[in-house]
């Protein structure tokens, strides 16, 4: 099929070989899983267990009253051991539910086994996949319920699978689509059935050439392959949107405004499993890679999996590290605890060494006007980043800077190694709580 | 683990940079000047040499002393900017220049051109060019004495001395100079004609320059447009458009000081409008103006317009609301 491109993005080396030949394997359980309150974007969860509580496994243990949130589910039987402050992989202590696995696996009673999703109705699917604790396994971890449910005059004709996977390093997602395919159509025909869409779209960069291949097998007429230039951000939804379809979500709006819903693989992964085994969300697939970790794995881990689990199935670290990411190098978070657990928005741990974790003194702007070339928005960030540091939060939100998608490109690409995505990122927390005032 | 994790480092994404920081670039710049240069000495003599030297050191000590005074440190001389601005305002003078030319001239320079502003990157004029737009008004007799190259290309000898004072085409034709004889395009391209030091082979510039441009530190828009731009005047005056882009500095100015990215606009749009406003004020220097080359003030009177060009020049926002 055509595909349209975007303008601005850059090319990071991909290092992907380091994983993606490794089949996804699971670890052993390991002896606490601590299920943070705050797994998505939206109202963080209040646990509906106490300390002591024997919990089954998929038992829902945490849930909200907002229509952003999803619950939260005991990934594992077992007892509560405490509910207290836990570090988050945002660097911020958040409330956390410790559980002590038994061992046994024992499954709550009350899950369905009913797998057929054919004979409920889109809104009885709707109300399953948020009961299932399901968000969107990309990164952002939005619910996955909210997005499969636009208002009544927005027309969706489109659901695009994100199976882009630009980030370097990652490769989870490339393996499913390796190892999972028909999960992954599965997901998005029950998608396509919510949202009275006949029409599906795979979007994967042209890097991944053997994934095309194997899904290709299981697809009809219905759902289409977009093969994309490797590109990064090209797994932005914006911009997957805008090289599959040429339609441009319109600045401060979303992919529901031009007709699209976007999902990541994963997530379609989660759905089809779900109606496969009742199940809720309670594991995700995780890359575990970077150049100081002795044997990259992709990792099938219960949520709540603290990371230094994680680390020691890739065979620990190799030398001493300088940092620990979590997410791709480009947009991940860098933590400082090897307690952090895995949240369902973890779809990779990057871990440099202290060589490789460079930090570096930024000089003047030389004015080359590379982040400008790059911005996959087209904002100018070096202009952007001087308003900020200057206060001028009016003129920085004039010229766009709340359009801004945290890509990195412009940081990355910056020869003068100025931080200007900290900057945007400052200036924009500021302008939306001046807003909130 | 837990001495581990006191190690660890914390800081704000994306954790991966590109390799090619300023001072990567600054060295680009130098590589892609050295077959001019070398061209430079081979045609001018050995003397070029020390001029090029005497202006490249004096610039790095220029801009020490300047570090100095305005307590920074001695290591922002590793990106290497001064030497480029000594290097390149070395290639903008005449051969035989006295060498304290080149010392005054990176002086003003790096000190006046740079280092009031705040240093690299708060520059608004190309330093290079400060420097030499000093020098042609101070020492317009010395800035302007010429002689005929030593070696000649393809066995031609010159028939003058090479002592003899001479005069570059663009002064033969502008000033109508008689008892000159013009040198046909093919010595314009290769460069065995009297002007500057580095600005009379434009293949060798040419090769610089798409060398900087393959290496993405220059944008193409910019010597295109200038040269584009300078040509079509020309034609649109009757003058020689071939003869008026190889002649003088154009090539030495639009690959290696209209793309100077301090001084240029942020913008690729922007950059078309700078390559095209440089065109413009070199074709009136040269069609109305008392000198015969235009180059400097026409990139000077753009860096000066810089502001205003990214000011009004904006990328098109993505998702932008078509009004």
């Amino acid at each position: 099929m055509k595909i349209y491109g975007f303008k601005g993005g850059v090319h990071p080396p991909e290092k992907k070989e380091l994983s993606k030949d490794i089949p996804i394997t699971k670890i052993p359980l390991p002896e606490k899983l601590i299920v943070l309150t705050v797994q998505h974007t939206g109202a963080s969860v209040t646990p509906l267990v106490k300390p002591k509580d024997y919990v089954f496994k998929g038992q829902k243990i945490g849930d909200a009253q907002a229509f952003v949130t999803a619950p939260i589910h005991a990934p594992t039987s077992g007892t509560v051991k405490r509910i207290a402050l836990y570090p988050h992989p945002n660097g911020r202590n958040v409330l956390g539910i410790e559980i002590e696995p038994d061992g046994k696996e024992e499954i709550f009673p009350d899950i369905s086994k009913d797998s057929s999703w054919q004979n409920l109705s889109p809104e009885d699917i709707r109300k399953r996949i948020r009961e299932a604790g399901i968000v969107g396994l990309g990164g952002a971890a939005f619910p996955t319920h909210v997005k499969i449910s636009p208002p009544p005059e927005k027309k969706i004709d489109t659901i695009i699978l994100n199976g882009a996977e630009c980030e370097p390093y990652l490769t989870i997602d490339y393996r499913l689509m390796l190892e999972k395919p028909q999960l992954i159509v599965e997901g998005l025909r029950i998608l396509m059935y919510v949202l009275g869409v006949k029409k599906g779209i795979i979007g994967i960069e042209n890097n991944k050439k053997d994934a095309v291949e194997v899904l290709r097998k299981y697809i009809d007429s219905d759902i289409e392959i977009a093969i994309l230039p490797t590109k990064y951000p090209q797994g932005s939804e914006k911009h997957l949107i805008k090289a599959i379809l040429d339609r441009e979500v319109p600045s401060g709006g979303l992919p529901l405004d031009v007709g699209v819903v976007v999902n990541n693989v994963g997530t379609a992964v989660a759905i089809a499993e779900h109606f496969k085994t009742g199940l809720p969300l309670i594991s995700r697939g995780v890359t575990v890679t970077g150049e100081n970790v002795n044997s990259p794995k992709n990792l099938d881990v219960l949520i709540g999996t603290p990371v230094s689990k994680l680390i020691e199935a890739a065979g620990g670290f190799r030398e001493k590290p300088g940092k620990i990411i979590f997410g791709g190098p480009m947009m991940g978070i860098a933590i400082y605890d090897m307690d952090t657990p895995v949240i369902k928005g973890t779809s990779g741990v990057v871990v440099f060494s202290e060589k490789d974790a460079k930090y570096y003194e930024p000089v003047e702007c030389v004015r080359c006007g590379k982040c400008v070339d790059v911005c996959p928005m087209g904002l100018m960030p070096t202009i952007l980043a001087k308003y900020v540091r200057k206060d001028k939060l009016i003129e920085a939100e004039e010229l766009g800077i709340l359009d801004c998608i945290e890509c990195g490109s412009c940081n990355y690409i910056c020869p003068s190694r100025r931080p200007l995505l900290q900057w945007i990122r400052v200036g924009k927390t500021d302008i939306l709580a001046k807003r909130r005032k | 683990m837990k001495s581990e994790m006191d190690k660890l480092i914390v800081s704000s994404s994306p954790h991966i940079f590109v390799k090619e920081d300023v001072s990567y670039a600054m060295r680009q710049v130098i590589y892609a000047l050295i077959p001019a240069t070398l061209a430079g000495v081979y045609f001018f003599g050995l003397y070029s040499l020390w001029v090029i030297l005497v202006s490249i050191i004096s610039a790095v000590l220029w801009e020490a002393f300047a570090l100095f005074l305005r307590k920074k440190p001695l290591n922002i001389l590793l990106d290497f900017s001064a030497v480029v601005t000594g290097l390149l305002l070395a290639l903008t003078l005449p051969p035989k220049v006295p060498l304290w030319i080149p010392v005054i001239g990176s002086g003003v320079a790096i000190l006046l051109g740079k280092q009031v502003f705040g240093g690299l990157g708060d520059n608004f004029l190309n330093p290079a060019l400060v420097g030499r737009a000093f020098l042609l008004s101070s020492y317009p007799q010395i800035m302007t004495s010429w002689i005929e190259p030593i070696h000649k290309i393809g066995g031609m000898v010159s028939q003058a001395s090479p002592l003899t004072s001479t005069a570059t085409p663009l002064a033969i034709v502008k000033l109508k100079l008689t008892g000159y004889q013009l040198p046909s395009y093919w010595h314009l391209f290769i460069g065995d004609i009297p002007g500057c030091i580095g600005e009379t082979s434009a293949l060798l510039l040419l090769l610089g320059g798409v060398y900087l441009i393959y290496k993405e530190i220059v944008d193409w828009r910019i010597p295109l447009s200038y040269i584009l731009t300078v040509f079509i005047i020309s034609l649109l005056f009757g003058k020689d458009p071939i003869f008026q882009i190889l002649a003088g500095g154009l090539f030495l100015g639009a690959f290696f000081m209209a793309t100077d990215w301090v001084t240029t606009p942020l913008t690729k749009k922007g950059k078309v409008i700078f390559g095209i406003g440089a065109g413009f004020f070199t074709m009136v220097i040269r069609l109305f103006g008392i000198y015969p080359e235009g180059v400097s003030y026409g990139i000077l009177v753009m860096n000066a317009l810089t502001p205003l060009i990214d000011r009004t020049i904006k990328p098109r926002k993505f998702g932008e609301v078509r009004k």
